[in-house]
């Protein structure tokens, strides 16, 4: 067996009478545990910012990607007619799979949010907006800019890449934040371990320094603290990711009332990432007991 | 087994012993004796490797301590008991666990060895005292635990840093007898020790030789012992 594996196992077994060996200090413990909880806890959030930032820029992104519109703005009288000549423009343009006016209520769905929900639209100047599903590849843009304005002047065609990029942009660096988020909540959590472990280890100088007169190596001595600590993270983390879950499954559903707050949390298989925090906090937790108790021990006859 | 040559030892610019030269051949009995502060403990943990020489040498077993690792040392310790002055015990643990500790760290704490542990108990007098705190033991009972616990790993070597410091005569006496009795099983013993009727009353038991400390180096005690 790896040593990677044979660690944490022999760690979780652990030797009774190592662990007693180390009186129960507690402030250290409470600190650890309660450390852990709550960078469990944010960490939770973050991944559930990361997750829905992604689904987000990946819901964006393909929405986007292959569909335009094409917003007829005409005087009274010659919008029927340009929207007959942009359809006809269209129909005939390679790389386009499909286009279709929208009808009154789809247009007033659109507006609702902004006028309400009866909006005249008859007596408003409002342009014709045209739904175009491009194929792959698309269509050459400049090309159909150039017919569009030779056929219907009041055409302006918009395959959404001026205001797609920066959204699409914005939630990648959301995600990105929620990932520097996560690193920085584990390193936290690993000052705040090395801290308490300095703590202990200092508060059983004493101990310490028997235990290696009687010939026991920094071996030994490093893995009572490092099982207990490890120990120690392992439960606080675990509650406050319980807690976290809890309060994210308790989250408003804002899919009706706002685009954005849709689908904040997990789905599917993502539920099972919050699980993955309590054994990085207990990873963060050995590594940063382990490291700080040789450190101790080599200043140590 | 142990053996120091020209060893000195400073500390913060003041030297403590200079020039120290002593031979522990097996099987032999060693008193060292000197004035409070003369550096005989000093001299004791160079000889467990507690304290490194500034200047000469430190053989233990064979092996110069200066190279040693932090698991050879770990290794040697165990073939060294040392019963300290202070005893140093885990105040959180019994007596039993206590004398225990060296087979736990040495991962000997077997059932086998826990039953030697029981004899051991029975032989230094504190069977009934196996689940007491360090704390609600006598000095002189504190003592015959520490020499239980120097002795379990059936070292090589028997250092005692005044073990009789704290204790009264017939106590004394019942600590020396056992020490006697170790040294009569092929243990070399060391004993520090300012207590001068304690090395003439050994010596009527067991050919000792006794070293003193003066003026920071070693030398034969005189005739008078």
């Amino acid at each position: 067996m790896s040593r990677l594996l044979r660690l944490p196992i022999t760690m979780l077994l652990g030797d009774k009478q190592a662990d007693r060996v180390v009186p129960p200090s507690g402030h250290t413990a409470w600190l650890t545990s309660f450390s852990a909880g709550a960078m469990a806890f944010l960490a939770v959030f973050a991944l559930a910012m990361a997750m829905a930032s992604g689904r987000l820029a990946d819901r964006w992104s393909a929405e986007l990607a292959r569909t335009a519109t094409v917003r007829v703005s005409a005087p009274e009288g010659q919008q029927d007619a340009q929207v007959k000549a942009v359809l006809r423009v269209l129909s005939t343009t390679p790389g386009i799979k499909s286009a279709r006016p929208l009808s009154d209520a789809e247009q007033r769905k659109l507006l609702e949010p902004w006028f309400g929900p009866d909006l005249p639209l008859d007596s408003l100047p409002v342009p014709r907006l045209i739904e175009v599903q491009e194929d792959d590849p698309g269509p050459d843009v400049q090309g159909l800019r150039l017919r569009l304005a030779a056929e219907a002047p009041g055409a302006v065609f918009d395959d959404h890449t001026r205001w797609r990029e920066p959204l699409v942009r914005a939630a990648r660096r959301l995600r990105f934040l929620a990932g520097l988020a996560m690193l920085l909540i584990s390193l936290s959590t690993a000052a705040m371990i090395t801290l308490a472990a300095n703590a202990s280890l200092a508060a059983n100088a004493t101990v310490i320094s028997v235990l290696r007169l009687v010939g026991a190596t920094d071996a030994y001595i490093a893995r009572a603290f490092v099982r207990r600590f490890t120990l120690r993270a392992l439960a606080g983390a675990t509650a406050g990711t319980l807690a976290a879950v809890a309060a994210v499954l308790m989250l408003p559903n804002a899919a009706e009332e706002g685009a954005f707050l849709s689908g904040m949390g997990f789905q599917g298989l993502s539920w099972l990432l919050p699980l993955t925090v309590p054994f990085l906090a207990a990873f963060v937790a050995f590594w940063s007991t382990r490291r700080a108790a040789f450190r101790t021990l080599r200043g140590l006859s | 087994m142990i053996e120091l040559a020209n060893a000195a030892f400073s500390y913060g610019g003041t030297e403590i012993l200079t020039d120290v030269n002593l031979g522990l051949v097996p099987g032999s009995f060693h008193f060292l004796t000197g004035p409070s502060g003369s550096g005989k403990t000093t001299l004791l943990r160079l000889c467990f490797m507690e304290l490194l020489p500034s200047a000469g040498q430190v053989n233990i077993f064979g092996r110069d301590v200066c190279s040693m690792t932090r698991d050879e040392v770990a290794e040697a310790r165990r073939r060294i008991g040392v019963v300290h002055q202070d005893c140093k015990f885990l105040d959180h643990l019994s007596i039993a666990d206590n004398i225990a500790l060296p087979l736990d760290v040495s991962g000997r704490d077997t059932e086998a060895e826990r039953a030697n542990l029981d004899e051991l108990l029975a032989w230094v007098g504190l069977s009934h005292r196996a689940s007491a705190l360090p704390a609600q033991l006598s000095g002189g009972e504190r003592q015959r635990a520490a020499l239980a616990r120097a002795v379990i790993m059936s070292p090589d070597v028997i250092i005692a840093d005044e073990p009789t410091g704290n204790i009264d005569w017939e106590m004394a006496q019942r600590l020396l007898r056992l020490l006697i009795e170790l040294n009569r099983m092929g243990k070399t013993v060391l004993i520090a020790t300012h207590d001068l009727n304690l090395i003439r009353s050994a010596k009527a038991h067991v050919s000792a030789r006794v070293l003193r400390l003066h003026q920071r180096r070693l030398q034969a005690a005189g005739a008078e012992l």
